[in-house]
């Protein structure tokens, strides 16, 4: 099920070392998140044990080196800011790095915890509701993505993202090749592999039709509709996917609640979300 | 007058009950005054997420917490929400769920020993140092951890947040001939588990019995992962839904992570509790291995952690190759639900421990209430213990880089998350 692979292999990175010393260096940081789209690196076997021999990983806490501090050519972030301590460390990361790349949801678009900021009285009243002694508990009232904080070079989306997805961007900036990042819609990527349509076929509410290309169409061949955790496509219809939606019969509240998940925060599914908060 | 040195331990980016944390403890005359483990967990609000959302939801709202066991996490749901329909998934759908629960346990567990754990005992700072002087042990690893995810890939296209599982089965099943596929890399990878339980049992673990209460799930007939009831070396044994008459979760000020107590006092959730309590639930051939490395059960020593994981990872090479053998698919792969109104609860072992949900939904199927503890909040007074102890034991005499090593060490073992084992611990020590 795996798209077609037109990039360079890790060996490649030899000539760049070749070219270029010392060998390029690395840091993958974590942020508030689920460790998920790290484990895009930790599950690549054999292909993490070729990087770790063809690059220094300075910083890769949960492979073990820690040096955050250290610059860097090249820093992937995982995760949003939601404390005020990240907020202070995002700016470090950015300043100790040629290039900032923010990989996954959390990073991208606040991801998942972003649903705290449309909680009315703020992140506070949760707080409160969870834990006993909420004056120990440190946070801001929001989930932000990373680019809201510092200038990102590149953005991956996913929830998580892939192994491909990673590998292919670090071998295009190691090279100072310009990132190329396929900006299809869900739906291009669905018909390439000719699965029967959920949303035709089927009556499922499926976000394919706005949701960002990457995944490898993945709901749709479990015969599922998608539920977009890789984000707004490019120019996105999403007023007319949501009355597709209602015509499916999905009640307001529900065609609302297919814009606030993984990437509520992101502005166009924020703006569909709020139209359908309180419909004429 | 005594020696008073105040110690303080740092570890500056902790994970999965993820954020910063850091320990502090304050030593005179070769005794522990005062310890405290510190968890700061950026709040991530899960519990909250949850209101308000339909039963499907709720299963790839759920995964996202940890990205290393998100199985766990969608299979403790799954149960509890079919509780509460009245829903009693057929057989088969109880066998698949099995089968992919292996995975997440061969991932998690594979990923453990070799990545996070075996450079302590080996003498490295981390895995990819190691990989220079023992590139064999590395790559073993990295095959079973690849095994675990191709068989939750089966049933799920991916294995961080898989997307197969609905309320009442799975999307799909699995198709048969990558099944097969799956069948027969596990035959092979049978000898590399094997001897992973030797390799783990001849490792030089440092010597540290202590006393701890088990707790796990124990099931009829199977070694337990999807289901049983609550039961502990101390004769407890409960319905999953007594859980919270006996358990409580408490909040203190110098953490951010919830502490879970059984009667008041810590206890031990994981590979080596279930192990204490359900070693006579193996299947035969890790019965057979387990016993030819010697080890006697229930053990005190924590540090045997990493051999209860490898006989676990046996046990999940050898169940998965049962399951698969006779895998049949299904079509429809999911049994009809319809939601109501009602309250269940689910409890199942994720590769860290006890893993508990209990869901409120109204009439319609949507959540009213949801509450989860995971196992890291359960062991985390069980760690704050042992650190005690064992800093005692090795001697605080020792220098501070010293300390801290053993610190780390005895923490990770725990495997309470995959980042927060793997940070650094800062030491600081000021005398009075
Ligand atoms: S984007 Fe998704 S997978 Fe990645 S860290 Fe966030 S929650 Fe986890
Ligand atoms: S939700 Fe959509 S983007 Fe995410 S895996 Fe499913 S199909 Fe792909």
């Amino acid at each position: 099920m795996a798209t077609t692979e037109r990039v360079l292999p890790i060996s490649a990175l030899d000539r760049f070392n070749a070219r270029a010393q010392p060998r390029p260096r690395i840091a993958v940081h974590k942020f508030s998140s689920c460790d998920g789209c790290q484990l895009a690196f930790l599950n690549a076997g054999e292909a993490l044990l070729q990087l770790a021999q063809r690059v220094d990983l300075v910083h890769f806490a949960e492979a073990g080196p820690v040096d955050p501090e250290a610059p860097v050519d090249l820093a992937f972030v995982e995760g949003s800011i939601s404390t005020p301590e990240e907020a202070e460390r995002i700016r470090r990361v950015r300043a100790n790095s040629r290039y900032l790349v923010s990989i996954g949801a959390c990073a991208t678009s606040g991801g998942l915890q972003a649903l705290r900021n449309f909680n009315a009285d703020g992140a506070v009243g949760w707080t409160e509701a969870i834990y006993a002694q909420p004056e120990f508990i440190q946070s801001l009232g929001s989930a932000t993505p990373v680019a809201e904080h510092v200038k990102v070079d590149l953005e991956l989306w996913g929830c998580p993202v892939n192994a491909r997805q990673v590998f292919q961007a670090l071998r295009q900036l190691l090279f100072g090749v310009a990132p190329v990042v396929d900006k299809d819609k869900l739906c291009v990527e669905c018909k390439r592999q000719q699965h029967v349509c959920v949303l035709v076929a089927k009556g499922e509410p499926c976000m394919g039709p706005v949701t960002h290309t990457g995944c490898g169409a993945l709901c749709p061949a479990f015969g599922r509709d998608c539920y977009a955790c890789f984000g707004p496509a490019e120019n996105p219809n999403t007023a007319a996917l949501a009355c597709r939606f209602e015509g499916l019969g999905l009640v307001p509240e529900a065609v609302a609640r297919r814009f606030h998940f993984i990437n509520s925060h992101a502005p166009s599914f924020r703006a569909e979300w709020l139209k359908w908060q309180e419909p004429e | 007058m005594s020696e008073q040195r105040e110690i303080r331990i740092e570890v500056p980016v902790l994970a999965r009950v993820e954020g910063e944390g850091a320990l502090e403890l304050t030593a005179s005359g070769g005794r522990i005054e005062d310890l405290r483990l510190r968890i700061f967990e950026p709040p991530r609000y899960f519990e909250k997420f949850l209101e308000g959302r339909g039963a499907d939801e709720v299963l790839d709202v759920v995964a996202r917490i940890c990205g290393i066991c998100p199985v766990a996490y969608q299979m403790t749901a799954v149960q509890a929400l079919e509780q509460a329909f009245g829903v009693e998934p057929a057989p088969w759908i109880l066998d698949q769920r099995r089968l992919m629960y292996c995975g997440e346990w061969l991932q998690s567990h594979a990923l453990h020993i070799h990545l996070l754990a075996l450079p302590d005992f080996l003498g490295f700072d981390n895995a990819i140092a190691m990989a220079q002087k023992h590139p064999e042990a590395v790559r073993r690893g990295l095959r079973l951890q690849r095994l675990g995810n191709d068989l939750i890939r089966l049933f799920g296209g991916r294995s961080v947040h898989p997307v197969g599982m609905r309320v009442g089965g799975f999307h799909r099943a699995p198709d048969p001939a990558r099944a097969a596929a799956v069948l027969a890399e596990l035959r092979d990878a049978l000898p590399d588990a094997e001897a992973l339980v030797a390799f783990t049992a001849g490792l030089d673990l440092p010597e540290d019995d202590q006393e701890f209460t088990s707790v796990a799930l124990r099931h009829e007939n199977e070694y337990p992962m999807y289901s049983g009831r609550i039961v502990s070396d101390r004769g407890l044994d409960l319905a999953v839904h007594e859980y919270p008459e006996h358990f409580e979760e408490s909040h203190v000020a110098h953490s951010t992570a919830l502490y879970a107590h059984l009667h008041g006092q810590p206890y031990l959730v994981g590979p080596l509790a279930r192990l204490n309590l359900n070693h006579d639930r193996l299947s035969g051939a890790a019965r057979a291995a387990l016993a030819a490395t010697g080890l006697r059960l229930p053990s005190r020593n924590m540090f045997h952690s990493v051999i209860a994981r490898a006989v676990e990872v046996h046990e999940a090479v050898l169940q998965a190759i049962e399951l698969l053998e006779r895998y049949r698919p299904r079509e429809p792969a999911h049994d009809p639900v319809t939601a109501r109104f009602g309250q269940g609860h689910g409890a199942t072992e994720a590769p860290r421990g006890l893993l508990w949900h209990r869901y409120r939904l109204d009439a319609d199927g949507m959540v009213r209430h949801a509450q989860i503890v995971p196992p890291t909040s359960q062991n985390q007074a069980r760690i704050e213990d042992d650190l005690r102890r064992s800093l005692e034991s090795f001697g605080l005499h020792h220098d501070d880089d010293a300390l801290r090593l053993h610190g780390e060490m005895v923490i990770r073992n725990y495997d309470p998350c995959i980042s927060c084992a793997t940070h650094f611990l800062k030491v600081r020590v000021r005398r009075r």
